[in-house]
């Protein structure tokens, strides 16, 4: 510690580092609202005309933001807010109201939330309302009296707008459509969801009161684009303290994603998807190995994290199983080739085993049976075999039918790398009769 | 031994932590490199996956006590409500004012709103940790509860990180429309060498160093092929010592005579993986026969041969008529239990061609019908059909020795099924002085 603290024009490189740890981590982790959106300036400005419209016009609005997990719909709306209360009027104005399907598992809750987000609950606090209607409709007009001008616009935000459906007879919904049809208070309704086929969840008369106003986000990003936000997200800013530090390190970047092996590694991960929350991921596991003696990433780095991210999780649990229930495993997959697919239980399992045993006449696994009842069930456990149904308690443990959920190439794989394999035991899943 | 290092921490830390962590360097360093220092951020959800016993709240545990790190574990076994989760967490996080600002029955919403206010009134300066052990149960909750918790920190608005523990891989979690991504941590199982490596170090005091890593690796030669839990050979470790050292007591062999110590405790093990390792007798047991010299172990009767059951005659007769009408195919019972059953030509009935036996197979259902007239024919004497046969066939199934299959129809014709193994049919025929060998169709 005391060798960092020495006086000097320049930052120590410890420093750098950590600083540099601090804005990468917020960005990767924390989901930093970006300076400038990229590839969906289009529907940032008909979201944004939108909301202005309700925020300065009073005109009220209902607009559904669709897109896969990971597509930025939070981040577009963000983005539209923060642009949105840059301007005094609405600054003063406006309401937000933000709900959550996961968290407003019910119309009860998402009612007390919406009271309490609007600052309502000393008004409500001692009447007694009949209908949800009535409690909903007394709180935009708490809302118009609230103000000196006539009514103040409310802005409803509905994160995993796909779960309020679910709700019963969709109430809220239909409310909030409704207001926003009929009613004065100017509000605007914003769903936020990962589900195509939203619409067809809201009963008919939801349905009609919705505006059909779809914002889709769908990445539309080439390989070129993909390099290049992947760039964008390692480098430092300008804002950077120590300049030569940043310099050194967005060449270091620059260099990186120049890199042959890199791109391939980059090109994989953007064939399977182009969500980009799982480049966070991958550059997350990147970042983590930069360190005071290490301050750059290198192409090693990006390769061993993506081999992590690609690995097979079911073949390393595999790795670690005992002998005895490889061997399990592998008489299971005999079955499964015998008898095409069909259920096995315990005894047949066994008894294929035996017949390995009496081939081989080799006594080393001779296991009782209620040994290898317990490394079966281990297996169990694991979930690396189920039960077809779930009655478990009617029929007596050895002869409950369960189903493989490992396929071939799996367990050969496994098998390959299972650390001091017996031969004799590799070659009996090689062969196709077992 | 590779030192942890991490510029966030004093190294006096994490010199503790690194001794605390045998043959767990490298998953402690790339956990320790993923949550960062304690004020950075770090990411949302973290989901570790191993086998049992492969350190993994260990690690967990050792890393947050000792940098001082804020955290709460939480169990999901002990959370039978969602309401205990968030009450520990809270009073882990901001003492116990806070968990009791839970509402009765706390939504999730409830959770969120109370975590957001008291994370406003003392706001994170290092990242908060919640530790979930045995997440798989998280999948049975609340269909909302897994996704919550995997993106809390962008619902409260707080420096916190999820990390689920499970023994079961993250493809069986995700939720139907899918969540936000943890990130995946592998801890592998521990090789032979580390168990060995491991194991040795709770060695006995009075006996040296090689001694004791000497018996476990004898050990590990019996149990290494069936089981790989540390914990379980720990405890069969700890169970058999005093036995490997017996012939030293005696001044029988002297420490360094393997071959003589190994021939001694190799059956014992042998011996040990057949009942204490099966939990069929237990622990104190095991040490109690270790300790009478005369006695073998194993002679004291285990749990399963406990399972010797005193039965009414009739109920015996009902039981192995049960087993036989499970057990024999419906076409074979004019041959077995008929006495004037004409001819049937043996290369015809046996057909050998028949792939799998029923004992392969299981149990089949039969009607109460023919149970009751397979029960008149090896019966000998006459018996009437009085409600005390009827009452026994249903106190058979009350002892779950028999199986109602179909719940539709209670008197009319139900359908039983035999669910007693052969050994205990065996048990109770030998009784009743009845061959039921003979009459057995797998093994004619």
């Amino acid at each position: 510690m005391s060798k960092r603290k020495v006086q000097n024009d320049h930052m120590p490189s410890g420093e750098c580092v950590t600083q540099l740890q601090t804005i990468l981590r917020k960005r990767l982790c924390h989901q930093q609202l970006p300076e400038k959106l990229e590839g969906v300036e289009a529907q940032h400005k008909h979201l944004l005309e939108l909301l202005k419209q309700t925020a300065i016009h009073g005109e009220s609005n209902s607009v559904l933001i669709i897109g896969p997990r990971g597509a930025g719909k939070t981040t577009l709306l963000k983005c539209v807010l923060r642009h949105l209360l840059e301007e005094k009027e609405v600054q003063k104005n406006l309401l937000q109201v933000h709900l959550n399907g996961l968290l407003q598992t019910d119309d009860r809750i998402a009612l007390k939330e919406i009271t309490r987000q609007l600052n309502l609950e000393n008004v409500v606090g001692d009447k007694v309302f009949g209908s949800f209607a009535e409690n909903l409709a007394f709180l935009l007009e708490a809302l118009k009296k609230g103000d000196r001008s006539s009514s103040r616009p409310v802005l409803f935000v509905l994160d995993e707008f796909d779960l309020f459906a679910h709700h019963k007879n969709q109430t809220l919904l239909y409310n909030l459509f409704d207001v926003s049809q009929s009613a004065q208070a100017p509000i605007a309704v914003v769903g936020v969801t990962c589900r195509l086929d939203v619409l067809e969840l809201l009963e008919k008369r939801v349905k009609s009161r919705f505006s059909h106003r779809q914002i889709h986000l769908l990445s539309s990003l080439t390989f070129a684009q993909y390099l290049e936000r992947v760039r964008a997200q390692l480098s430092l800013l300008d804002d950077f303290p120590e300049t030569k530090f940043a310099q050194n390190w967005n060449a270091g970047i620059e260099t990186l994603c120049e890199d042959k092996s890199v791109k391939e590694v980059l090109q994989r991960h953007y064939n399977s998807s182009k969500d980009f929350r799982s480049v966070h991921m991958l550059l997350m596991s990147c970042l983590s190995r930069v360190s005071v003696a290490k301050p750059a990433i290198k192409p090693v780095d990006l390769l061993e994290a993506s081999r992590l991210c690609l690995a097979d999780a079911k073949a390393n649990m595999l790795h670690g199983l005992s002998i005895l229930e490889l061997c399990l495993i592998i008489a299971m997959k005999h079955l499964n080739d015998i008898y095409e697919g069909e259920p096995f239980n315990l005894q047949m399992v066994h008894n294929e085993f035996k017949k390995f045993l009496q081939r081989k006449s080799n006594s080393m696994y001779n296991f009782d049976q209620p040994v290898v009842m317990k490394a079966f069930e281990h297996l169990q456990q694991l979930e690396l075999i189920r039960p077809v149904d779930g009655s478990s308690a009617k029929t007596q443990r050895e002869y409950q039918l369960m189903r493989l959920m490992l396929d071939h190439s799996q367990i050969m794989e496994a098998l390959q790398k299972y650390p001091q394999c017996p031969t004799d035991v590799q070659q009996w899943a090689m062969s196709a009769f077992g | 031994m590779a030192l942890l290092q991490h510029p966030g921490y004093e190294e006096e830390k994490l010199q503790r932590v690194a001794e605390q962590l045998p043959c767990r360097e490298v998953q402690a360093g790339t956990l320790l490199a993923l949550m960062g220092q304690p004020q950075q951020y770090s990411y949302p959800s973290i989901f570790i996956y191993g086998h049992r016993a492969s350190g993994k709240s260990h690690v967990m545990n050792v890393l947050l006590k000792e940098l001082e790190l804020p955290h709460a574990t939480v169990s999901c076994v002990e959370c039978v409500s969602v309401a205990l989760l968030f009450e520990q967490v809270l009073l882990s996080f901001f003492g116990c004012d806070a968990a009791s600002l839970l509402p009765r029955s706390p939504s999730l919403s409830d959770f969120v709103r109370i975590y957001r206010e008291q994370c406003s009134q003392s706001p994170a300066r290092q990242t908060r940790y919640i530790v979930m052990e045995k997440a798989e149960i998280l999948r049975d909750t609340d269909a909302n509860l897994l996704p919550a918790l995997l993106r809390l920190q962008e619902l409260v608005e707080d420096n916190v990180t999820v990390i689920l523990l499970s023994e079961i891989v993250w493809d069986t979690f995700r939720p139907n429309t899918g969540c936000f991504e943890p990130l995946l941590l592998n801890f592998p199982d521990y090789s032979k060498g580390e168990l060995q490596q491991i194991l040795s170090q709770d060695r006995h005091p009075s006996y040296s160093a090689e001694f004791y890593s000497s018996y476990i690796n004898i050990l590990l030669g019996v149990f290494y092929s069936v089981c790989r839990d540390l914990r379980e050979l720990r405890h069969l470790a700890a169970l058999n010592f005093s036995k490997f050292c017996e012939p030293l007591a005696d001044g029988k062999v002297k420490e360094t005579d393997t071959h003589k110590l190994w021939r001694n405790i190799e059956p014992h093990l042998k011996k040990a993986m057949q009942t204490v390792y099966l939990r069929e007798v237990s622990s104190l047991q095991w040490e109690q026969i270790q300790q009478m010299e005369e006695k073998e172990a194993g002679v004291l009767r285990g749990l399963s041969a406990h399972t010797h059951v005193e039965l009414p005659y009739y109920s015996k007769f009902l039981l192995i008529a049960a087993y036989l009408a499970s057990y024999n195919p419906a076409r074979t019972d004019k041959r077995f239990f008929l006495k004037h059953h004409g001819k049937i030509r043996k290369t015809n009935f046996l057909k050998k061609n028949e792939k799998t036996s029923n004992h392969l197979l299981g149990p089949k259902p039969f009607p109460l019908d023919r149970l009751l007239a397979i029960f008149y024919s090896v019966v000998d004497s006459r018996v009437a059909p009085t409600a005390s046969i009827f009452s026994q066939i249903s106190s058979l199934v009350t002892l779950q020795l028999l199986t109602q299959v179909s719940h539709d129809d209670q008197l009319d014709t139900p359908k039983y099924k035999c669910a007693v193994s052969l050994d205990f049919i065996c048990a109770i025929s030998r009784t009743v002085s009845f061959d039921i060998m003979k009459y057995l169709y797998d093994f004619l």
